[in-house]
């Protein structure tokens, strides 16, 4: 875990001359917030690990306007994203892969009627392709034959039909990979989606996050593995909600690879 | 011909019109809604179609109720084939005018008589789980009052006309059987041959009163029923096919684009574009409806919306997945059908009485409150959920687009949000130049 990490702008290759590979969208809460700093810094190793030439925008992204759109703010969204797509189109991106479901469907999904069309990735999705091409290899580590459950995030699952590529990356660690109750299509939302993770939620007997965490943890695994920085928060207060914070891990998916393949 | 035949063809004549009456109603009131074109990948939607309303695939992910509406829907189809022999032998007088067929009429029949007994039993397990087991998505407070009254009505009169159907062929057996006159030896009746043996003691006469009386009673039930489905939620037997038609093909979480705002944007981003003209007011119903942005009434939303509403067959799945439901909060995807169709039905009979829309200071937002709408979290359990393809989500974000963009009628800490997603480009207070921090500890 100790090799520093190897990140360069768009704008760095751009003055270079040079193409890279793909653009990691960082996302707002990759980059501003401290649970899922570490997520962006995990997959960061894993690419590093596996020779991607990969850029950042740095501080030339800005939210996609997810949050915006769904809060019924269309002109702000609209700003934003005609403003990121005149910064894509300007460096002339074709590939985006990014860890956060929100931002991976905003990109993929809503920027091609704004006149923003690429090839966008979620993280587990390009994982998935890098160990199928040989690129990293992994194989059991620290999670070998340990219980871990995957909570589908919404925008990854039922919004874009993507349930196999976050598990074929967990089968790799050679782990007990256990399927919850509500799970794929029937799958419980973490409660953040919607902008509900900008604001309190309205009333009512409980909260979503300590619903779908309760069903998490009677599954009992060691490790809960997320694909969402903001399913991460909310199953972490979740569990924190049960007092299991010492027996259950909330994971993203790059971080178990990262930590199993001691990148 | 007879006074019966003529007495019957004044019965289909009228109920004919009635329910052309009705449908033109129906369409005229999904039509206060917005322009949409929905036309593309037309291969794919006729498969959705097949695989969703006439395969019933999504009514299966729950086995049990799946498995018996299939029979209820099948029977309704199937022995609605049926009808077509009534009302030949309705018009001429004649009796059991196909069974030329033969062999092929015996089957006919026979395979009625199961699949009609198959949708009494299956009515009466419905009825029960309503309203003795009371499953919790079908005692729910939205359904209190018309609602309930309405499943409870349609599943009683389903029993009542198979029951019908039933004592009907009965006697007719027993009429075959005795060689009465008119009713010459046709057809096979595996299960209503077992009910004659109650009818063993009738004299002909009465045999023959209680086959005319049941013969007429399933008539005018079905022309009833027919006449009925336009108020009420039965109307899906016939929405769900051209509802699922034109279902959502993109992928569910992607919201679509509002162009006008577009053209707005693109001036304030470039000074050299010119903002886009004002929009020329539609006129609805011979009402100027406000050019607007998102959704303050049915006028505002788009037509598939207000079709979504008409084909909702109120069984709850929606609700009985949604996170913010299932946690206690007052959001109710299926309320949310409700309510629109509530409106379009209130808007409507405004338009039949006066002849045109006069604004009644209500709107959607009359029944539909904010804390139900930002309760939502855009999850799409309830268009996954949905059995005829239905998505309340659209009604929901429009409906939040009226709020905040005409209204300013927020959650505080939205507002807040907006403000840094403005300022910062991002939700929370950090500025662009602090983007690469990360990369430092
Ligand atoms: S999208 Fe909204 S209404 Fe639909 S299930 Fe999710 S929270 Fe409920
Ligand atoms: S919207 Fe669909 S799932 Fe919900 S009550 Fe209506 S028909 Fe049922």
């Amino acid at each position: 875990m100790s090799k520093p990490m190897q990140i360069r702008t768009m704008a760095e290759y751009a003055a270079g001359g040079e193409i890279p590979e793909v653009l990691f969208w960082v996302g707002c809460a990759g980059s501003f917030d401290d649970r899922a700093k570490k997520i962006t810094k995990a997959f960061v190793r894993i690419l590093n690990a596996a020779n991607v030439k990969f850029a950042v925008l740095g501080q030339e992204e800005s939210c996609t306007g997810d949050p915006a759109r769904r809060a019924g703010n269309e002109f702000l969204f609209q700003m934003q994203a005609l403003t990121n797509v005149t910064v894509l189109n300007g460096y002339g991106v074709k590939r985006i892969v990014t860890a956060c479901p929100h931002c991976f469907n905003t990109l993929k999904n809503e920027y091609p009627a704004l006149g923003g069309t690429y090839e966008v990735m979620h993280h587990t999705q390009f994982i998935n392709a890098l160990m199928k091409e040989g690129r990293i290899k992994v194989e059991g580590g620290s999670f070998k034959g340990k219980r871990i459950t995957f909570h589908d995030p919404c925008y990854l699952g039922r919004g874009n039909n993507e349930y196999e590529a976050p598990r074929e990356v967990l089968l790799k660690l050679d782990a007990a990979l256990v399927e919850l109750k509500r799970s794929k299509q029937n799958g419980l939302c973490c409660g953040a989606g919607g902008a509900q993770m900008f604001k309190e939620a309205e009333p009512g007997k409980r909260e979503v996050n300590v619903e779908r965490s309760e069903e998490a943890l009677a599954a009992e695994p060691a490790v809960i593995a997320a694909g969402c920085p903001f399913c991460n928060t909310m199953l972490t207060d979740g569990v924190k909600h049960f007092n299991k914070e010492g027996e259950v891990k909330v994971l993203d998916i790059a971080e178990l690879i990262a930590q199993a393949g001691e990148l | 011909m007879g006074i019966g035949s003529i007495i019957f063809l004044l019965l289909v004549g009228a109920a004919s019109w009635l329910f052309a009456r009705n449908i033109m109603r129906v369409r005229r009131n999904i039509l206060l809604g917005k322009d949409e074109v929905i036309n593309d990948r037309r291969s794919e939607r006729w498969a959705v179609m097949a695989r969703v309303a006439l395969g019933q695939s999504k009514m299966v992910v729950r086995p049990i109720a799946g498995f018996l509406h299939i029979i209820v829907y099948a029977g309704f189809v199937i022995i609605n084939i049926e009808v077509l022999e009534i009302i030949i032998d309705g018009i001429f007088g004649t009796h059991r005018v196909l069974s030329f067929m033969g062999g092929f009429y015996d089957f006919l029949i026979g395979s009625f008589e199961w699949l009609a007994l198959g949708v009494w039993l299956a009515c009466a397990i419905f009825l029960v789980r309503r309203n003795i087991i009371k499953l919790k998505r079908f005692v729910m407070k939205e359904l209190d009052g018309w609602p309930r009254t309405d499943a409870n009505l349609i599943l009683s009169t389903e029993i009542a006309l198979m029951t019908a159907f039933l004592l009907m062929n009965a006697a007719d057996w027993s009429l075959q059987q005795r060689g009465a006159e008119h009713y010459t030896a046709a057809g096979a009746f595996p299960v209503s041959s077992v009910i004659a043996s109650a009818l063993s003691n009738c004299s002909i006469a009465s045999l023959i009163l209680i086959e005319r009386i049941c013969w007429w009673f399933h008539i005018i039930g079905i022309l009833a029923f027919l006449n009925y489905l336009p108020y009420s939620k039965h109307l899906h037997i016939l929405l769900a096919f051209p509802n699922t038609w034109y279902s959502k093909l993109k992928p569910k979480t992607e919201i679509a684009n509002m162009e006008r705002v577009t053209g707005e944007v693109m001036s304030m981003l470039d000074p050299s574009v010119q903002p886009p003209a004002p929009a020329v007011p539609r006129v609805v119903a011979g009402y100027e409806v406000a050019d607007r942005f998102g959704a303050k009434d049915v006028f505002d939303l788009s037509w598939k919306s207000l079709m979504d509403a008409y084909s909702c067959t109120e069984c709850g799945r929606c609700t009985s997945e949604c996170p913010a439901n299932i946690t206690g909060k007052l959001l109710s995807p299926r309320k949310i059908m409700m309510d629109t169709r509530d409106r379009m039905e209130e808007v409507g009979k405004v338009i039949d009485a006066k002849g045109k829309w006069e604004d009644d200071g209500n709107s959607l937002h009359t029944r539909i409150t904010e804390e139900e709408l930002w309760a939502c979290t855009t999850c799409n359990a309830c268009t996954q959920a949905c059995p005829v393809n239905i998505d309340p989500v659209n009604i929901i974000v429009e409906m939040r687009r009226y709020l905040v963009m005409e209204e300013s009628k927020t959650r505080p800490a939205l507002t807040s949000m907006f403000n840094n997603v403005e300022n910062n480009g991002a939700p929370w207070a950090f500025g662009p130049d602090r983007r690469m921090e990360w990369t430092e500890s």
